[in-house]
């Protein structure tokens, strides 16, 4: 102890000392193992500041309680046999929650653009994109910490569900496929944000261009009514969104039906997404000066 | 540690007509550097010269618009992967993250480079010890001093230590006290083989460190070599005279000015005199000639002349040191800031003149001394002002 004291008094014999020699350089992580690492920095990140854990906490418990009751007495009687009032609710929350839980997730996805908008400003991004790994990492990395936010977010939906009356009839087994079908379409859409983050200079920029994109998406879907009842393009756009796609299949799932064509339809979005919007998002990014 | 060098890669960065440009802004306009390895090699200039963009480019962050840049023997496009192994970046603004602690940035990092998480925590550790920071290591970044943030950043350069770091502005904002350990780190590790490039707009810390340096200008190398080149350039020294009765400093001037063969400096201390030397010319007459004169002199120093005056002399401006901007996308109108002084000052000595006429018409006694009082002062520090133009604007270009 007393020998380290005195190195670092004397400051520069102590640098020496912890100047690593080459041949003992470690050969830089692999793109899976720097990709958790940075998704353990997003970790920390929810660790030092909890309070960013408001968007998933707060808001998706606002949506569900909110959507429910506002909507569900004259809805609920449409998406049912029930009468308009207290019936239909009990049978909206049936309708809602799975659309609900999908349509809060794909919302705070947008959050992903914007925390990385604000983070690649810093100082840091200069110092991870000057080191000698896989550089997409840093981004699939903060997507990664972020399956952890929409995991919170999509329990508390539907932990509050439930306690509406929310009576999935496929069960713990439907409810957790759903729920994993959810964050992988999740994954796979923050990748449009994260084009948008880095495409715009500002945050506000690029909150104000994700909500232009995630208004229509969410809400011309069969989220909060069917299709059925909108008129023509609507309908027609309604039916084409990939919202309703996957909501479809999440709420197949959640009633015990496992439809493959739904589910392999999902995927086929899902893939199309990290195909166009992946490489978008490094073109951008390398080029981000 | 001798820097083992492949075949024709001895230098550590080679640049032929380095461009880039941000929009209509050409921040950097044909930048040719070629910096051996070893050693400490400075780029000095004034915010938005370019010096970050330069840095920007060599550690393959940022796109070159045009030219070709090799690093260690690499071409920073198509082998951008080789010296990202071999290079380390400290930026201007702290390459960190502040809301993570000093200990979880090192252990980042050392993952990031291939240590596994327990090797990557006694690394970070170890290096938090010999910077001094062990105490800090469980506190979050955004807490640190400016130097302690420095010294981390620098810390987080070393995990594995590498053959060419680049240091943007490393002690910008950072007390004399921990600028001096910075300075003891850097050349600590140059002693370890590592090549240093750092920008700074601090002559005095690239008169300090740097065994060569570039001068960058808008964009352009305006001048290259030793520190004692480039002062060598402006003349061999300054003799600087004070004397101690202002009211003989004109007195003392022409007897400087004879006896030199020079001109005079009357600088704004209004006792003091400067006057540049050339080669080999001795000083000491005009100490003679002026006690021969009976001038009382307080001050007699023959000094090098500051980088200062080398900024001076090569850009027709004086270096502005201005703390925590950043450079890119402005390049600040430096050159007319000295002429504007001027008008601005002959205009308000206009405007009192105008008053004055005013005053003597109403013929208010009180009125008009304090307008004519006016005029003087105006007028006064118009010829100064005008004169610091004029200074400025006449040398070098």
């Amino acid at each position: 102890m007393t020998a380290q004291t005195a190195m670092r008094e004397t400051g520069s014999a102590g640098i020496r000392g912890v100047l690593l020699p080459r041949e003992e350089r470690p050969s830089p992580s692999n793109p899976l193992s720097a990709s958790l690492t940075y998704g353990w920095r997003a970790l920390l990140k929810i660790k030092h500041i909890p309070e960013q854990l408001f968007d998933v906490t707060v808001f998706p418990i606002m949506m569900t309680v909110m959507m429910t009751y506002v909507f569900g007495g004259s809805i609920g009687a449409a998406v049912s046999d029930a009468q308009m009032g207290g019936d239909a609710v009990g049978a909206y929350v049936q309708w809602l929650i799975p659309g609900v839980f999908a349509q809060t997730l794909v919302m705070i996805t947008m959050y992903t653009g914007l925390t990385l908008n604000r983070d690649i400003s810093k100082g840091i991004f200069d110092r991870f994109r000057s080191l000698p790994v896989w550089r997409p990492a840093q981004l699939v990395g903060a997507l990664l910490g972020d399956q952890v936010r929409f995991t919170l977010a999509g329990v508390i939906i539907l932990v509050v569900g439930f306690i509406m009356g929310f009576r999935p009839e496929g069960g713990v087994t439907g409810v957790l496929a759903a729920f994993v079908l959810l964050l992988v379409f999740s994954f796979c859409l923050s990748w449009v944000w994260t084009s948008v983050a880095l495409l715009m200079r500002t945050e506000q920029a690029a909150m104000g261009v994700s909500m232009f994109i995630l208004m229509p998406l969410t809400f011309v879907s069969n989220i909060f009514a069917p299709t059925e009842t909108m008129p023509g393009p609507i309908r027609a756009f309604a039916e084409f969104n990939p919202v309703s796609t996957v909501v479809g299949c999440i709420r197949e799932l959640m009633a015990g039906t496992f439809d493959l064509g739904s589910i392999t339809m999902v995927l086929v979005y899902c893939a199309v997404l990290v195909v166009v919007f992946g490489p978008i998002s490094m073109v951008i990014y390398n080029r981000k000066s | 540690m001798s820097a083992h060098s492949a075949p024709g890669t001895e230098l550590a960065v080679e640049t032929h007509g380095l461009v880039k440009r941000f929009g209509d802004n050409t921040a950097v306009d044909g930048v040719d550097l070629s910096i051996a390895r070893g050693g400490i090699y400075g780029v000095l200039g004034p915010n938005g010269a370019g010096k970050t963009t330069v840095i920007r480019m060599l550690a393959t962050l940022l796109r070159p618009d045009g030219g070709q840049a090799r690093v260690l023997g690499h071409d920073v496009f198509a082998e951008a992967g080789a010296i990202r192994e071999r290079i380390a970046l400290t930026g201007q603004f702290a390459s960190l993250d502040e809301d993570l602690t000093g200990i979880e940035n090192l252990v980042l990092l050392g993952r990031l480079l291939g240590f596994s998480g327990r090797a990557a925590r006694r690394r970070g550790m170890d290096l938090m010890e010999a910077f001094g920071l062990s105490e800090a290591a469980g506190r979050q970044v955004k807490k640190y001093s400016g130097g302690m943030r420095r010294r981390l950043d620098i810390a987080g350069s070393l995990l594995v230590t590498p053959e060419l770091i680049f240091l943007d502005e490393p002690t910008t904002g950072v007390d004399p006290r921990s600028r001096n350990q910075v300075w003891d780190i850097i050349r600590t590790l140059v002693d370890g083989g590592t090549t240093v490039l750092l920008t700074t707009q601090y002559l005095e810390e690239a008169d300090q460190l740097a065994d060569r340096l570039a001068v960058i200008d808008h964009g352009k190398v305006i001048a290259e070599g030793t520190p004692g080149r480039l002062k060598a350039q402006v003349g061999s020294g300054a003799l600087k005279v004070r004397v101690a009765d202002p009211a003989d400093r004109e007195r003392a001037a022409g007897l400087m000015g004879s006896a030199l063969g020079a001109d005079v400096i009357r600088e704004p201390d209004a006792a003091a005199l400067t006057a540049r030397l050339s080669e080999g010319q001795a000083a000491g007459p005009v100490l003679a000639a002026l006690e021969g004169a009976g001038v009382e002199v307080e001050t007699f120093a023959l000094g090098q002349p500051s980088l200062d005056e080398v900024f001076l002399a090569l850009t027709g401006r004086p270096a502005e040191p201005e703390q925590g901007e950043g450079e890119e996308g402005t390049v600040p109108e430096a050159g007319s800031g000295g002429t504007g002084a001027a008008g601005a000052a002959a205009g308000a000595a206009g405007a009192a003149a105008a008053g004055d006429a005013g005053a003597d018409a109403r013929s208010t006694d009180e009125d008009a001394g304090r307008a004519r009082g006016a005029v003087q002062a105006a007028a006064a520090s118009a010829t100064v002002s005008a004169r610091a133009a004029g200074e400025n604007g006449g040398e070098g270009r």
